[in-house]
């Protein structure tokens, strides 16, 4: 409870703090929409010269993009934020600040900085994902729905701790700001179906950077070819890397003595 | 032109410290930029697969060859002035390197070319590894690499001037990360990164020719495989000196402007 209402006031935070820069409200929607147009004309190109991408329909890619548009706008909204800033605090030795507070600092450090306006990413991965199920139409049923919103809980909660374990790797190397933003040049490998990838790069995405069980998983489950073995590890991996998340984080606080003192 | 030339080989120097100081960001330098072209060489390989072997005349030999060459020059041209000059205005970084007697812009690219020096030394084999994964068919005569090379160090300055000048807007908003990604995924797109340009639609087309991001890029892949008629090649080097003109005129006029701005936001 505490926790939801550190993240309310963070929010608001974020969104006074947001207010001062208007300019980037207009720069973040135009971002959206090239981002969005971008999706769609490739996916326009892909499609005008094929009927089928590895066995994904165009509808069923529409439904790829919405998905990658929504996490991509959750994880930028919030974690990634926070932990980018978090990072930065390691270097500059101001997380001992966050440490002394009084409630738990995993917590803080992962929603401390928040991206107002990535919120139109999250509402345009909405409506995208809304187009696709339309156009999907009958082959959407109450299986294919249920699969899709647990693949997705799964997949946000494996991200979230992968990216954990990333920024607290700079405990021991300060300069990783980079780190963050090469997840996001990994991550762009999600706006396709990882099956299209050769072998070698289809393992690293989804066990080294588990791209695969953000993205193409849930969609999967989506429109009806997500295997049970494939959600049971989802749902196992899901509840394992918290943990492990966890407990690396829990190591690293030991391993940080401030950059000032 | 003494002073500058012992200004550079200090910085090569210092940058070589710096950077072997920093092995891992280097590392996962080149793990973004290597990933991006094999997402595309692979949309691509599998659309061929799909219509039985071959697009528009492209195989998936003929993508693995244009990707990875792109992947070459991308790393050439590619430059990080839009991040760093966004930090350096806002932490008041600026300041020091404003009262040195030389333009920042030549720390900048003394940087820049020694980056791109130590890094080919990891880029090139794994271009011959990645070459190994995807067969690249390529049809590379003596011409055509003569033609290469001031095509690629034409499209590195202009890439380095358009985006200096891009990066100089910091100086007026003070947050310029949307800014920054709206033009990657223009670039993306216009530059020949997502596709060959044979492959977009007409209109795309057209516009990728006329507009600059072509020329830092999809053009100098295609002069190498031989891709473009002579006229288109002559066009080409014609567009890349008009456009870096043009960007020049643009960073020389911006940067002046900034700095004079700069000193009432820092102070």
């Amino acid at each position: 409870m505490t926790y939801l209402r550190l993240l309310w006031i963070h929010l608001r935070l974020g969104i006074l703090n947001e207010l001062q820069y208007r300019t980037n409200l207009v720069l973040q929607l135009i971002q959206s929409a090239v981002g969005l147009v971008t999706a769609l004309l490739g996916l326009g190109i892909v499609f005008s010269k094929t009927d089928t991408l590895g066995g994904w329909l165009p509808a069923e890619m529409l439904a790829i993009v919405g998905v990658y548009t929504l996490v991509s706008g959750l994880t930028q909204l919030v974690v990634r934020p926070s932990l980018q800033r978090f990072m930065e605090d390691i270097r500059l030795g101001t997380l001992d600040f966050t440490l002394t507070k009084p409630v738990d600092a995993q917590a803080l450090v992962s929603m401390r900085q928040i991206e107002v306006w990535k919120l139109v990413d999250v509402v345009v991965g909405l409506v995208v994902l809304g187009v696709a199920v339309t156009q999907l139409g009958a082959s959407i049923g109450a299986t294919e729905a249920l699969a899709f919103v647990v693949a997705l809980l799964a997949g946000a909660t494996i991200i979230y701790s992968f990216l954990l374990i990333l920024a607290t790797c700079a405990f021991w190397w300060v300069r990783l700001d980079n780190i963050l933003n090469i997840f996001q040049s990994m991550y762009e490998a999600g706006r396709w179906p990882i099956g299209i990838y050769p072998p070698w790069l289809r393992y690293v995405l989804t066990f080294l950077v588990p791209v695969g069980f953000a993205i193409t998983v849930p969609t999967e489950g989506l429109v009806g070819r997500l295997t049970s073995p494939t959600l049971v590890g989802a749902i196992a991996l899901a509840i394992a890397l918290p943990l492990i998340a966890r407990a690396f984080w829990k190591f690293g606080v030991r391993h940080y003595s401030g950059a000032s003192a | 032109m003494i002073d500058l030339i012992h200004l550079y080989r200090a910085q090569f120097k210092t940058t070589i410290a710096e950077q072997f100081q920093y092995r891992g960001a280097l590392v996962i330098w080149l793990t973004g930029l290597i990933l991006e072209p094999v997402i595309f060489l692979s949309v691509w390989a599998a659309v061929a697969r799909s219509q039985g072997g071959a697009v528009d005349g492209f195989t998936a030999n003929d993508f693995a060859a244009y990707f990875l060459l792109t992947l070459i020059v991308d790393h050439a041209g590619f430059t990080w002035i839009m991040w760093e000059m966004e930090y350096w205005i806002r932490q008041g970084n600026l300041s020091p390197l404003l009262v040195r007697p030389v333009h920042p812009i030549h720390r900048h690219i003394a940087n820049n070319l020694t980056f791109k020096l130590l890094t080919m030394v990891v880029v090139i084999p794994v271009v011959i590894v990645l070459g190994f994964v995807f067969r690249p068919s390529f049809t590379i005569t003596p011409a055509t690499a003569l033609a290469f090379v001031p095509a690629v160090v034409l499209a590195m300055a202009l890439r380095f001037a358009v985006e200096w000048t891009l990066a100089s807007v910091a100086f007026w908003v003070t947050r310029v990360n949307a800014l920054n990604q709206l033009y990657y995924v223009v670039f993306l797109f216009l530059a020949g990164m997502a596709a060959p340009l044979a492959l977009l639609p007409e209109p795309v087309r057209i516009l990728a020719e006329w507009l600059p991001f072509y020329r830092m890029l999809g053009f100098p892949v295609e002069v190498l495989l031989g891709r473009l008629t002579p006229q288109q090649v002559a066009v080409g080097f014609a567009a890349q000196i008009a456009w870096l003109t043009v960007a020049l005129v643009l960073l020389n006029v911006t940067w002046a402007r900034g700095i004079r701005k700069y000193s009432a936001v820092g102070a």
